[in-house]
């Protein structure tokens, strides 16, 4: 069937078997391979991608599910002005270690600072609860997005 | 803490450096091995037995092989005209590649589907038709033990019953003098159950075997790429120059990646005969059933103790449950790994340890999730078996441990089962973390709370760990000495590369690594790439799991470039028209003793290396080093977790977790911290939720991340990190390796403080995972 998604800003025409996951469309169809699978049952969140600003996991939505939609992945974080601050906050507090959970960990976290711009540590674990993270123990991926929220609050303050 | 000795610019030991991998992976721009495209890639998907023992009497494959878009069906006859239906396991074992006679566990490989796309793959699974007989299944090595038992292993010549290994070490007679002497003899049985390491991203491959040139480029989330490479040379009879293994990034180890599995064999072979590449890529739920489960050891510890509470001996008695092939990975003269560090921290003269392990019709793996070899299971069990016996005995479990503890002055301690312990101030450590936690009031405050009918524990372990496998004489897998290696070559602009042996799978490699360099010769660490992970761009190593990438590949890149601050001397006198022994190295600026001005920079050396030599000497700024450590290293750590239970329901939240870590010198703290927080995560995982577990018919429920429960952020406790830093005095920098501390010392912390809660009503075990249900059905029972 033919679709199209509107993925980081780029709309993307292609023709999919109806059964195609929408992850499997972003990493095999479109070529982008920062979105990760972990788990194929919508429980570690690695997959995880932004659908008109909302975080879903992508093993689980079908990728005609998304024509239409506006999709932002990991590599769509980043702008002219440079890294979001949700990427800079996360190497700077250490809130990485493999890597596989980050792009979808940044995603929810952006997402949730868009929403709550002052989150709370417990509103940050909530938020993030759906996403698994086997390295780190969450304490620095809390604190990353904690403190992309403050930058984001002072550059907006700032203008 | 010591200061670092380089400017933050330089960015030597001590300096939190920011990591060099971020930079790809914030950006969506990691390359981890489904993340690999080669042209023309086949996709593999593997049709597991439903059934856990089962004769198979026949396979129909004949409409899958019809389906459109399925290459081939791989069958074990197939695999076994090639000789590969079989293949040697990490332990001296064999395991079935595809089943030919009969499946073993639930799960396991028994046919293999290449097709252009993964979808049509996993299409035709479905098509093949397996006719199975039924055997009864064998779920529990007891069962499997017991006279009469169905032998799961009839294959194997001379095996005439399930056992499947015994070990024996320590002095039976000694120990049992001890025990003649105890006043009490304190006994805890507990099983430390099945495991599994999960890391976020399964395992994987992707193989390329030109048929032309024969040359096999083999992507493959390894932790071993150079050992992997020597194993598939033996198995696959390829000769080792044309093999190359590429371990890309990977996604968490935690010990999944170390072994070989059938997936990696079926497809290597398929790309061999059909001619194209072929990628297989486990999903969860083959990664939770088939591959590298961990633990499943059922452990009988008993302590002699006199009433002082000063311990006399140890005696232990376990049976582990291997699965259907003894396929542990773990240095081959240890039956057991190192569980034999069971006498943990304490000054005994007697210990004694003897152990079997039994086939069972369940997924082989026998890892060492996130530990050095069964260290978690004897850091457990002896620190479990320390705070009991204080209850019997009836003083503080913290003062249990200090009466006992090996102190300072005894270092270098050689424990009763042969161990040498490099170094340590145990006492201090625990007096540091009860001091923090403030356990005198705590423990006021517990009284206080049962009072009132409130159940507050407190939880203490006080582990060490024998990490960074290790010295040639004692060390080996597959014959294969247990060394590591490093080559640096530094630039004429004064740039460096430097290679590795060890692989990282997140452990920040690429950034602590390059501070070694940076800390020995004062080239910043910024300026100098890491490269791991390729064997044919990288020396030999055994890999990366037993923390011993900076024990041993740490201590490698230490030698080599004090190689290189060697030679840099040599040509700074030369430059500076100096004696040799005159010149001193630091921060990368080489100067004249007792004349400071008189100086160049390491980067005037670099490019001199290429430009400007003394008469005779070689050109270029290049070395290699393979390091054969003289000891193993030994962190230690004290624990302390504080709990409250709620008596009507059995559920207990953390409410407290100190963990003072001492691994020596500590490289880069930031990380070093990273690394433990993530480690007392796990070790709350398995005190907490994660277990695998099988029904009476072998049927696996942990199979996904629904059932096989991994702690999301809500569930994690927030931890309260404290250092002290007794250098190791064998390392050449004095680091120990701390990549599995925290997983190995913080089970028996989070179990000990459930008991603690409860140890007033006369309980003494809960086995893990500490469920709410067992903790209601403990109190029930004891009061």
């Amino acid at each position: 069937m033919e679709i199209t998604v509107t993925i980081n800003g780029s709309d993307h025409a292609s023709d999919v078997e109806p059964r195609t996951l929408l992850v499997d469309h972003i990493r095999r169809t479109v070529g982008l391979t920062g979105t990760h699978v972990g788990c194929d049952t919508t429980s570690c969140g690695a997959c995880t991608v932004l659908m008109d600003g909302k975080p879903v996991k992508a093993c689980t939505v079908l990728a005609a599910q998304a024509d239409g939609a506006e999709v932002t992945t990991v590599e769509g974080l980043k702008t002219a002005d440079g890294l979001h601050p949700i990427q800079s906050a996360f190497t700077d507090d250490h809130g990485l270690q493999c890597g596989f959970c980050t792009p979808g960990m940044m995603l929810v976290g952006a997402s949730l600072i868009s929403e709550n711009p002052d989150p709370s540590e417990d509103d940050v674990r909530w938020a993030i609860s759906g996403n698994l993270c086997r390295c780190t123990g969450y304490m620095n991926i809390v604190k990353a997005i904690q403190t992309a929220a403050a930058r984001v609050a002072e550059s907006s303050n700032g203008s | 803490m010591a200061a670092p000795t380089t400017p933050a610019e330089i960015g030597g030991i001590g300096h939190s450096v920011q990591r060099k991998e971020d930079a790809r992976l914030i950006e969506g721009q990691g390359n981890f091995l489904d993340d690999i495209d080669l042209p023309n890639t086949l996709h593999m998907a593997i049709l597991r037995s439903p059934l856990a023992h089962a004769r198979i009497n026949g396979i129909d494959s004949s409409a899958a092989t019809a389906l459109d878009g399925v290459v081939a069906v791989v069958t074990g006859d197939l695999m076994d005209q090639h000789g590969l239906a079989w293949m040697p396991t990490l332990s001296g074992d064999t395991q079935a590649v595809l089943a030919t006679d009969k499946v073993r566990y639930q799960g396991q490989e028994v046919a293999a589907v290449i097709a252009t796309d993964p979808y049509i793959a996993t299409d035709a699974l479905e098509l093949i038709e397996v006719d199975y007989e039924d055997l009864p299944p064998i779920t529990t090595p007891q069962q499997s033990l017991e006279e009469g038992a169905a032998l799961i292993r009839d294959e194997k010549e001379g095996q005439t019953d399930n056992l499947a290994y015994t070990w024996e070490t320590g002095d039976k007679v000694a120990t049992e003098e001890a025990f003649a002497q105890a006043d009490q003899v304190v006994t805890l049985e507990t099983h430390y159950p099945r495991s599994h390491p999960a890391p976020l991203e399964t395992c994987g491959i992707l193989a390329d075997v030109n048929s032309v040139t024969g040359q096999a480029t083999i992507y493959m989330t390894s932790q071993a790429p150079h050992a992997h490479r020597t194993l598939f040379a033996m198995v696959a009879g390829l000769p080792e120059q044309n093999i190359r293994i590429v371990s890309p990034d990977i996604g968490g180890g935690f010990g999944n990646k170390v072994p070989i599995y059938p997936g990696y064999v079926v497809a290597t072979a398929a790309s061999l005969l059909i001619g194209q590449p072929v990628k297989w890529v486990e999903s969860r739920t083959e990664n939770l059933i088939s591959t590298g489960f961990a633990r499943d050891y059922y452990m009988k510890g008993e302590l002699a103790v006199t009433d002082e509470g000063r311990i006399l001996g140890l005696r232990v008695n376990m049976l582990s449950d291997q699965g259907a092939f003894y396929s542990d990975a773990q240095p081959t003269q240890f039956r057991a790994g190192l569980f034999h560090v069971v006498t943990g921290s304490y000054d005994f003269p007697a210990a004694h340890i003897d152990c079997r392990g039994a086939f069972t019709n369940k997924a082989p793996g026998g890892v060492a999730y996130r530990c050095s070899f069964r260290i978690t299971e004897a850091s457990y069990l002896i620190e479990r078996l320390v705070q009991n016996a204080a209850y019997e005995v009836g003083i503080d479990p913290a003062e249990m441990r200090l009466r006992n503890f090996i102190q300072p002055e005894q270092f270098p301690y050689e424990t009763a089962t042969g161990f040498v312990y490099d170094s340590g101030d145990y006492p201090t450590a625990l007096r540091t973390a009860l001091d923090e936690v403030g356990y005198e009031d705590l423990r006021r405050e517990q009284a206080e709370a049962r009072a009132e009918g409130r159940l507050i524990g407190i939880g203490i372990a006080h582990f060490t760990e024998a990490v960074g496998a290790g010295p040639s004489h004692t060390y080996d897998i597959a014959g294969l000495k247990m060394i590591d290696s490093a080559e640096l070559r530094v630039h004429p602009t004064g740039k460096a590369i430097l290679k590795l042996g060890v692989k990282t799978q997140g452990q920040g490699h690429e950034t602590t690594f390059a501070q070694i360099v940076a800390e020995v010769l004062g080239i910043p660490a910024n300026d100098i790439k890491v490269e791991h992970g390729d064997t044919d761009h990288t020396p030999y190593g055994l890999g990366t799991y037993a923390s011993r990438s900076t024990p041993v590949g740490g201590a490698a890149t230490a030698v080599v470039a004090r190689k290189l601050a060697d030679k840099a001397k040599k040509i700074a006198a030369h430059l500076l028209e100096a004696a040799e022994e005159d010149i001193e190295l630091a921060s990368g600026v080489l100067s004249v003793a007792g004349s400071p001005d008189r100086s160049v920079t390491i980067q005037d050396i670099a490019l001199a290396a290429y430009t400007n030599l003394p008469e005779g000497m070689e050109y270029g700024l290049e070395d290699v080093t393979y390091y054969d450590p003289p000891n193993l290293t030994y962190p230690y750590g004290s624990y302390i977790v504080v709990v409250e239970v709620d008596p009507d329901t059995g559920v207990w939240q953390v409410q407290r977790m100190v963990a003072l870590d001492d691994c020596g010198v500590r490289i880069n703290p930031m990380i070093v911290e990273g690394q433990i927080c993530g480690g007392l995560t796990e070790g709350f995982a398995m005190s907490a939720m994660q277990w695998i577990t099988f029904d009476d018919d072998g049927n696996c429920i942990g199979a996904n991340f629904m059932d096989y429960l991994v702690p999301t952020a809500w569930e994690t406790p927030r931890f309260e990190l404290l250092a002290t830093e007794v250098p190791s005095p064998h390392h050449p920098i004095g680091a120990k390796g701390v990549g599995e501390s925290a997983t190995v010392g913080s089970p028996a912390a989070f179990v000990n403080a459930v008991i603690d809660a409860l140890a007033h009503l006369g309980v003494r075990n809960i086995d893990m995972p500490v469920l709410p249900d067992r903790v209601w059905a403990a109190i029930d029972e004891a009061s």
